[in-house]
């Protein structure tokens, strides 16, 4: 993308203000005429969507301040309170927690378009870390959020996501349980933790968005990746972004609302837990335990491993794996398209990973495929949820530490178009784009 | 360097880089002393509290503990167990004294002399903290629903992620039926 601007003032007020604080230049070149490839699909539709997230949770997110109490003693009421007394309460509560989940359903759509398009790969190494941060960022909101309720899986939430930073006492004595403290701001989940983290869940949105404006920005330097994973060679690839783009965004961003108003409206608690109802009690942990179900893979990457410190450890590296595979594919390829082995290991990549988050849910000790029953008390025994667990974190793990290192260098791949506008070839091709576009001209 | 005695000896600003350096790295010294003493109270404000340190001790009443039960009682926060063991679990305890363990204790240095039939430990997993269920298991102490981690009567973890025993509060007899914790 060449930077230069498209921008026409066409008032003298325009003229004005673009020599004093060009911001309508800005808007224009970012959401009217940024130049974009023709042949986004809709998957690329979930940038915007995840914008009008944000929105959303913050919108609702400030009107539920308005009513919430951050104190132990008064924060169930007030929930309850605004579920049963404050005008449309129900509805602005049911929005902001089934928000989150449709918040985070459209962000591993997005993450997994990136990972099936190489949108990670050079020139975009930046924009996909800063997408990493924001997935953080969003992770720790969404906890502290969940905590703000006070019921008895908020509670246990808590209490197990900061006791993972206790794991660090096994490597030097005493820091764990200094940090542990110091979140607390006590000796257990207490009053001082609820109150700094409504402190934090007000702040942290805010900050999303502060890194979301650099992760645009960040696009805008090499624009969109595309489909077919070849950079834009000419204007004859890109279509203005208003309207063609503004309209595909929109149409997918209703059709997004239609599940999102389902479950606000006809399944709202489908999502969470009936313990939650329960105000937190400090003296009992509920029977089953288990977190939102965004979080899922990750807690059964932390059960699968029977060491405290080696489980939390490994559960982090599984987020760390994010950040660092641009480094760690070696194709110079970027879309899987013309990747047919990556594709399969990619499918059961995601395979894998909804599986974690299926064995996140169970039981560590429930059976998955029964071998027979267990000759003393009859219990049936067998492939365990652990088990499972175990099997699929090892390919989650070896999808990022040994297909994406090696497979670049071994795979068989398909001829790569030279252009956007080219995407069948004339004959065989060449395996890479070269530099000059074949046809400039030539309209797809 | 062989120049820094001659610029000294002429210290004008162009001349002189040495000087200048100095002045750039005590200015980023006091700078950065200033800074991090201005973040520590930023800091330090998340740590407990004066009136949360000041939470001391708690006296409890364990007459109504009838043996084979426990009773829960909150401590700084956390639950505290104050179990009243039947001869059986006592035995099964110091049975296990030298069974293979994660974390080797004797069921005699987790009681007080004498008062073997109660167990008082801290009722937080030492896992990820939650709470162990009382009575559960493998092995009849606590059974810990969140990842699995089991106790035995004595309180010391034998399965699961927990690389600890349940935690001993400071705790002694101030009558027969009578104990102050903290
Ligand atoms: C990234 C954006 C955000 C996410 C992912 C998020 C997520 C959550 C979640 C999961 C809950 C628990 C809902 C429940 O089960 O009841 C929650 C509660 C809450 N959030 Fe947010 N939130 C976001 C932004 C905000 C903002 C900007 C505010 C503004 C102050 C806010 C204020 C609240 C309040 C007051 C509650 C407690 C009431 C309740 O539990 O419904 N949130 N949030
Ligand atoms: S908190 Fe008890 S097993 Fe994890």
């Amino acid at each position: 993308m060449s930077g230069h601007s498209t921008y026409e003032p066409k008032t003298a007020f325009e003229r004005w203000l673009d020599t004093r604080l060009p911001i309508l230049r800005l808007a224009n070149d970012t959401a009217l005429d940024f130049p974009t490839p023709k042949n986004l699909n809709y998957w690329w539709t979930f940038g915007g969507i995840l914008a009008i997230c944000l929105v959303v949770q913050i919108v609702t997110g400030i009107v539920l301040a308005m009513h919430y109490v951050a104190n132990s003693a008064l924060a169930f009421n007030s929930v309850e309170h605004i579920m049963r007394d404050v005008n449309h309460g129900w509805m602005i509560r049911y929005i902001h927690a089934n928000g989150a989940s449709m918040f985070f359903l459209a962000v591993y759509v997005h993450i997994a378009r990136g990972l099936y398009y190489g949108s990670y790969k050079a020139p975009r190494e930046v924009l996909w870390l800063l997408g990493c941060v924001i997935y953080l960022l969003m992770m720790a909101t969404a906890f502290m959020g969940y905590v703000l309720p006070w019921g008895q899986m908020s509670y246990y939430g808590a209490v197990v996501i900061t006791n993972l930073f206790s794991a660090f006492d096994k490597i030097i004595p005493g820091v764990g349980t200094a940090i542990t403290t110091w979140l607390w701001g006590g000796f257990a989940v207490d009053n001082a933790t609820l109150n700094r983290f409504f402190s934090l869940h007000y702040l942290l949105p805010f900050m999303i968005a502060g890194v979301v404006g650099l992760h645009i920005w960040a696009l805008h330097v090499p624009g969109n990746n595309n489909p077919v994973g070849v950079e834009v060679k000419s204007k004859a690839d890109t279509v203005p972004f208003h309207p063609y783009y503004t309209v595909k965004d929109a149409f997918a961003i209703l059709v997004f609302f239609i599940p999102f108003a389902w479950f606000v409206f006809f399944a709202p608690e489908a999502l969470g837990h009936a313990d939650n109802q329960v105000p937190a009690n400090p003296l009992a942990t509920p029977i089953h335990i288990v977190p939102e179900w965004y979080f899922l893979p990750f807690y059964a990457i932390l059960r699968a491993v029977p060491d405290k410190l080696f489980g939390v450890l490994l559960m982090f590296s599984a987020i760390a794996m994010l950040f660092a595979l641009p480094w760690l594919d070696t194709s110079k390829i970027k879309s899987m398209r013309y990747r047919p082995t990556a594709r399969w290991f990619f499918g059961f990549f995601i395979l894998a990973t909804l599986g974690l988050g299926w064995c996140g849910g169970k039981l560590p000790d429930d059976v998955v495929i029964p071998f027979g029953r267990d000759a003393v008390s009859g219990e049936a025994v067998g492939f365990t949820v652990v088990m499972m667990s175990r099997v699929l974190a090892a390919y989650y793990f070896a999808y990022f530490l040994l297909v994406m290192p090696l497979l670049g260098l071994f795979e068989k791949t398909l001829p790569v178009p030279d252009s956007i506008s080219t995407p069948v070839l004339t004959k065989g091709g060449a395996a890479m784009p070269s530099g000059a576009a074949a046809a400039p001209e030539k309209k797809g | 360097m062989a120049e820094s005695a001659k610029a000294n000896a002429h210290p004008t600003a162009d001349e002189d880089p040495n000087r200048r350096d100095f002045i750039h790295i005590a200015a980023l010294s006091v700078a950065g002393v200033g800074a991090a003493a201005t973040a520590w109270p930023f800091i330090d404000q998340m740590n407990p509290s004066g009136d949360t340190l000041a939470l001391a001790s708690i006296e409890q009443d364990i007459s109504k503990i009838a043996v084979g039960q426990q009773m829960v009682i909150k401590w700084r926060g956390k639950p505290v167990f104050i179990r009243h063991r039947t001869p059986a679990e006592i035995a099964a305890a110091v049975k296990d004294d030298h069974a293979d363990m994660r974390d080797p204790a004797s069921d005699a240095s987790r009681t007080k002399p004498g008062q073997q039939q109660w167990l008082i430990v801290i009722g937080v997993c030492t896992h990820l903290g939650c709470v162990p269920n009382f009575g559960t298991g493998d092995y009849g102490g606590w059974f810990c629903p969140c990842h699995g981690s089991v106790y035995d009567t004595s309180g010391r973890i034998r399965k699961g992620p927990a690389p600890l025993n349940l935690q001993l509060p400071d705790y002694q007899f101030t009558g027969p039926t009578q104990v102050k914790i903290g």
